[in-house]
């Protein structure tokens, strides 16, 4: 995973652009044991961090709808699990996430938003736009986060009712926030 | 053409503690017409997902053998899940998919292996350690070890007829099957 170190070396020091790192902490303190995600600009660093941990098991998704499988898998075997996506893959697991709610398995989704502020691309705006609602009606709690500053305790209460409580909980990142890191378009 | 509740009975004798997962369709009915065990458990919703089920459970489990025995409609509808898996490496999951060519629960209608879709090559394709095709009844219990010992991942392809068999409805209850799989496998249900 060189590519995947580089990002991680070079990237943030402290303060308002270390959230990712923030997150990698909360999924640690909540014994978080596997990650499927399918990458966005706003999930590089938290992609490379969960990689390069080897208490951690990350899985390259080739898509969104293969996520909520990983998820109801890891939970049969008694792990923990969570999944890192843009609203633009929200729409793409609408039917698999039927089997978490089926089954009470737990499951944290950490969403980076596209479409709602200075998306280059506007075609990002109709899924964008109906990410919330849809994570709603998909069964999901839904949180959404445009200060960085809380991120932490946003996903730290997320995990706690998701695998508190054996729910589906989503964190919504604001494009906005995401767009002040470095290297973010 | 072989019969795929016969091959589906002698591939899963003397299973022991073998983990199984059947998706959408007639894999979960032969499946459960060997007996209900909480060690198997059926998925209902998310057509497409069963081995990427299998993949999550392999990984938590590396201790235990996983089996994901299901049809060529649920593995068609994610093929990306092939990928996925392989690139994974788990030495521990088999995916067994019982290829009919139809979708046989709403009507036989044709699905792509029938039209020229190889699963076994796409299997081999995308990486998969071992794949084999058994063609004769008998291949189900020559076969049946690498369920139990076999270097993973493992795609069995399995070409049946369409002959008619009984539907064995299991449970459809999703949080009690957690919960029976957890405690027969040695978890705590809360994790």
């Amino acid at each position: 995973m060189a590519h995947a170190q580089d990002h991680v070396s070079s990237g943030a020091s402290a303060s308002h652009d270390d959230w990712p790192d923030r997150i990698h902490a909360v999924f640690k303190k909540f014994n978080v044991r596997q990650i499927g995600h399918v990458p966005d600009t706003g999930h590089t660093r938290l992609i490379a961090l969960c990689a390069r941990d080897n208490e951690i098991k990350d899985v390259v998704l080739t898509s969104e709808a293969e996520g909520p499988g990983l998820v109801l898998g890891a939970t049969l075997g008694g792990e923990r699990a969570a999944l890192l996506m843009q609203s633009s893959g929200v729409g793409n697991c609408i039917n698999t996430f039927s089997v978490l709610q089926n089954c009470a398995a737990p499951c944290v989704l950490i969403v980076t938003m596209r479409g709602e502020f200075n998306d280059f691309n506007p075609w990002q705006r109709p899924m964008g736009k109906m990410t919330e609602e849809a994570l709603k009606l998909c069964g999901f709690h839904v949180y959404r986060v445009d200060e960085e500053k809380d991120v932490e305790p946003v996903v730290s209460a997320a995990c706690d009712m998701a695998f508190g409580g054996n729910f589906q909980v989503a964190v919504l990142l604001s494009q906005r926030m995401i767009n002040r890191m470095p290297g973010a378009h | 053409m072989l019969d795929r509740r016969e091959f589906v009975a002698r591939l899963l004798k003397d299973r022991g503690d073998l983990m199984v997962l059947t998706g959408l369709g007639t894999a979960t009915f032969d499946v459960a017409a060997q007996g209900d065990n909480p060690l198997n458990f059926y998925i209902w919703s998310g057509m497409g997902c069963t081995a990427m089920v299998g993949l999550g459970l392999a990984l938590a489990r590396p201790d235990r053998r996983v089996a994901v025995i299901t049809g060529d409609g649920d593995v068609l509808m994610a093929l990306g899940s092939l990928a996925t898996i392989a690139s994974k490496q788990p030495n521990n999951l088999s995916i067994v998919c019982i290829d009919n060519a139809v979708y046989a629960a709403t009507g036989m209608q044709p699905t792509a292996t029938g039209a020229g879709c190889d699963l076994a090559a796409t299997a081999r394709a995308c990486g998969f350690k071992q794949v084999v095709a058994p063609t004769d009844i008998a291949e189900a219990d020559t076969l049946r070890p690498l369920l139990h010992s076999g270097q993973g991942p493992v795609f069995m392809h399995v070409r049946v007829g369409t002959q008619k068999h009984k539907r064995i409805i299991p449970t459809r209850d999703g949080y009690g099957m957690k919960h029976r799989f957890l405690e027969a496998s040695g978890k705590k249900a809360m994790i």
